[in-house]
């Protein structure tokens, strides 16, 4: 008995050794949030708007989106027809500006049209950070309780809508 | 022709190597004197050819010889000189090289010093050592050699160095933090060799101490400023973000904290034998794990390097031989030491064995955290990431409680203390700490869990002033005769100890009396905040050797008196076209101002981060304070009167 117990760091070892073999390879981006279920993290940005504070008041209250993109941000320009499309139906979105500067955002708003209800500055990515963002653009959906039920990687297309639709509701 | 010289010394050294790892192993079991004595010299061979293939490299960048590619990828002609030569541990390829060169230099201490030891076990741990050396060049030589070149297209000029590294606190941060990781390597071979010769006494934990202890020292040193630096360039103001890389140096350094105490207990008691061999092949495992998940792309985050399958199968294979035949050996020759003498459950045995214990467990709560993820996926359960709620809420109590018992631990005596005399002993000093402890939280309304933590901060410097104050108040002579004559060791455990206590502190009120906050702001502005006025004074324009910034000139006073002058820099990088935050701040011994500037707003107004940060330098002042008590112990007079006695 005694003896057995002496390889039960040789058995720990392997099992971990399989592990890690099988996750070699595999994409380490797509990963949901740990946020869902979560209220939305504290918000202390200026509104690139009105150059005024935001905090978590401000935001609107039935369910709404909160996308990130920048203009540094190719997919972003894609993404941006069907999200000027959202906000013709009526879906309120949130913009964090991430990583970005202020001039080229404003430029880009005004040749490609605002679908916006708000844009936040996020310039060092604090927001994002405290969001788990990885990159732009992410879009997560809050509920009408300010609760994030949903987050959604890379741009919002027709697929990616019918999911988040059935979240909205 | 350059780089391939390189490349070709290289491959020399893994000749010596792989000789070395072979031959004196053998000679061992042929009993024969001449293969042992081949150790040495193979040793010192495959040091010097790594050393060439280091300073070709670093010929390489100075001399900007963007044929290679490495160097193309990671220098650039106007980079500076001195962070030129760092970028030769900037990436990849290059921090092999230097985790081999380090191996090398450990390596050669040891056989400079081997002749202490006994005939065979020098050249067995030697022989370990170049196990682990074949196994890094290997892996090298086959997937990331930093001398391939990029002919016929050299580029006019190179890529530069990722901004964020090109700072002082990452040229000496990667090279203090493999001291750390690798010198574990020579723990791991004496543990190895007493293994393989069967002679699992108290020597060879008397040979590993010094040596645990000075790594232990260096990892301590290059995680200091690992978190110093994050915490000024990283342009948030945070000093430890739970990320995949910090566990990665956290776990072999509480492994590390382990081995240091418990091979205290096999030297000095003959007990814990199989279990210390055990600590010494975890810790360094976490160091190699530490090398793999960084490197491998099986975790991602913030400050990986590569991402590429190939490597990571290659590292894969690499610790399965190098871990699994080690843990092998263990299972077949540790059930055949007999048990040691018995300890009582109140002699310091014990008290070190529940810090062991405790120690053993933070390791596998941090492990744990940064494997989750993994796990859960192989299991098919979907994909999650573990932040920092987790490990603080298990970490934190675990943390406080091993503090309570490294208070009292140093007050027992080995074998048995009586319980009473230990209380007789704690009474006045607890009460006193919980009664301080409480005043000022309470003056300072700073809750029920600083209270905790502070009364423990007390207890330990109260009880750890009490130990010694009896150590040298007994007998006849003096106090200073007597302190004098207290070992190093002694002195070491003391500044360690009250290193982490000074961190509790710094890492408790940073978390507990910081204040932060975003503004607008525009030259000739002032804005108020947390008692201290912050004046815009204006903004200029500079050009660095690399970059052009935006700097602003930020007067702060307090009460109408000048503080600080801070200017915070929005850096950027023409090379990479890569804009960087150099936040600009003004250190205390209460507390950090703190000011990163964000974005341009408008014409004049910019946005402005401003922190002020409680007693945050406290946290690295205690990591400075626990490497002076490590190299201390490590220069005890103990582990030199042997090699004196010889010479002698």
């Amino acid at each position: 008995m005694r003896k057995v117990i002496f390889f039960i760091p040789l058995v720990v070892f392997i099992a971990l050794g399989i592990v890690f073999y099988l996750q070699l390879g595999k994409n380490p981006e797509y990963m949901p949030s740990a946020l869902v279920g979560k209220p939305v993290p504290k918000i202390h940005l200026v509104s690139l708007d009105t150059d005024q504070v935001v905090t978590n008041v401000e935001l609107p209250k039935g369910p709404y989106l909160i996308n990130f993109w920048g203009t540094w941000c190719p997919t972003c320009a894609i993404e941006h027809p069907y999200l000027m499309r959202l906000e013709k139906q009526g879906v309120p979105i949130i913009g964090i500006d991430y990583k970005d500067d202020k001039a080229s955002a404003e430029q880009w708003l005004r040749n490609k049209g605002n679908p916006y209800k708000m844009v936040l500055l996020d310039e060092l990515g604090n927001f994002g950070v405290n969001m788990g963002v990885t990159g732009a653009p992410e879009t997560f959906v809050i509920n009408s309780k300010g609760i994030i039920v949903y987050r959604h990687q890379g741009a919002v297309d027709d697929v990616a809508w019918k999911t988040i639709q059935g979240y909205m509701q | 022709m350059l780089p391939e010289v390189g490349n070709f010394s290289l491959i020399l050294s893994l000749f010596f190597a792989g000789s070395l790892a072979i031959v004196p192993i053998t000679g061992y079991w042929r009993h024969n004197p001449i293969l042992l004595s081949t150790a040495r010299p193979l040793t010192l061979l495959m040091s010097c050819f790594v050393l060439v293939s280091f300073i070709v490299l670093a010929i390489a960048f100075l001399t900007n010889d963007f044929s290679v590619l490495y160097v193309s990828l990671n220098s650039n002609s106007n980079l500076p000189i001195w962070y030129k030569f760092s970028a030769i541990w900037g990436s990849h390829e290059g921090s092999l090289l230097l985790w081999v060169l380090i191996l090398c230099g450990w390596s050669t201490a040891v056989a400079l010093k081997s002749h202490t030891l006994p005939k065979e076990v020098g050249p067995i741990v030697l022989s370990v050592l170049g196990m682990v050396a074949t196994g890094f060049l290997l892996f090298m030589l086959f997937t990331s050699s930093p001398f391939v070149r990029d002919l016929p297209n050299v580029p006019a000029n190179g890529e530069d160095l990722n901004p964020l590294l090109q700072d002082v606190g990452l040229v000496i941060h990667p090279p203090m933090l493999y001291m750390g990781y690798v010198g574990f390597s020579v723990a791991f071979a004496f543990a190895i060799a007493a293994l393989i010769t069967g002679n699992l006494n108290s020597s060879w934990a008397r040979w590993a101490r010094p040596w645990t202890a000075v790594s232990w020292a260096f990892l301590t040193l290059g995680i200091t400023l690992g978190s110093w630096w994050a915490y000024y360039e990283l342009g948030w103001g945070g000093w430890w973000f739970w990320d995949p890389v910090e566990n990665a140096s956290l776990m072999p350094w509480l492994a590390g904290t382990a081995l240091i105490h418990s091979l205290a207990v096999t030297e000095k008691r003959g007990v814990f034998k199989s279990w210390t061999v055990l600590l010494a092949i975890f810790t360094f495992s976490l160091s190699l794990l530490g090398t793999f998940l960084v490197r491998s792309g099986v975790l991602t985050s913030v400050h990986a390097f590569a991402a590429d399958p190939t490597r990571g199968v290659f590292i894969l294979a690499l610790l399965i031989v190098l871990i699994g035949s080690s843990l092998l050996l263990y299972s077949l020759r540790a059930s055949q030491v007999k048990a040691g003498v018995a300890f009582g459950l109140t002699g310091r045995e014990a008290w070190l064995l529940l810090n062991n214990i405790i120690l053993t467990v933070l390791t596998l709560t941090v492990l744990l955290g940064t494997l989750y993820p993994l796990l859960f996926e192989a299991l098919d359960l979907g994909r999650i990431s573990v932040g920092a709620p987790y490990f603080n809420t298990v970490f934190s109590p675990l943390a406080l409680l091993l503090m309570v018992f490294m208070a009292i631990g140093p007050l027992s005596k080995w074998h048995n203390t009586k319980p009473s005399l230990l209380v007789r002993l704690c009474v006045w000093p607890g009460v006193v700490s919980i009664l301080l402890a409480g005043v000022i939280s309470y003056a300072y309304h700073l809750g029920g869990m600083a209270w905790l933590s502070l009364s423990v901060a007390f207890l330990v410097v109260l009880l750890t002033c009490k130990d010694w104050f009896l150590k040298v108040s007994s007998g006849s002579k003096g106090i200073i005769p007597r302190a004098r004559q207290l070992p190093r060791n002694y002195y070491g455990m003391m500044l360690a100890h009250l290193g982490l206590v000074v961190s509790l502190i710094g890492i408790l009120m940073v978390s507990t009396c910081s204040e932060e906050t975003t503004v607008k702001i525009a030259a000739g502005q002032t804005v108020s905040f947390a008692g201290y006025q912050f004046t815009l004074n204006q903004f200029e324009s500079l050009k660095g050797p690399n970059y052009v910034a935006d700097q602003a000139d930020i007067a702060v006073y307090q009460d109408g008196k000048l503080v600080a002058q801070l200017k915070p820099e929005k850096r950027f990088y023409e090379a990479r076209r890569q804009v960087m935050t150099e936040a600009s701040l003004n250190a205390g011994i209460t507390r950090d101002l703190y000011v990163s500037l964000g974005e341009k707003l408008d014409d004049q107004a910019w946005s402005m981060r401003i922190y002020v940060k409680a007693f945050v330098r406290w946290i690295w002042f205690g990591g400075i304070l626990m490497v002076c008590g490590g190299v201390l112990s490590a220069l005890d007079k103990r582990y030199r009167t042997r090699v004196e006695g010889r010479h002698a």
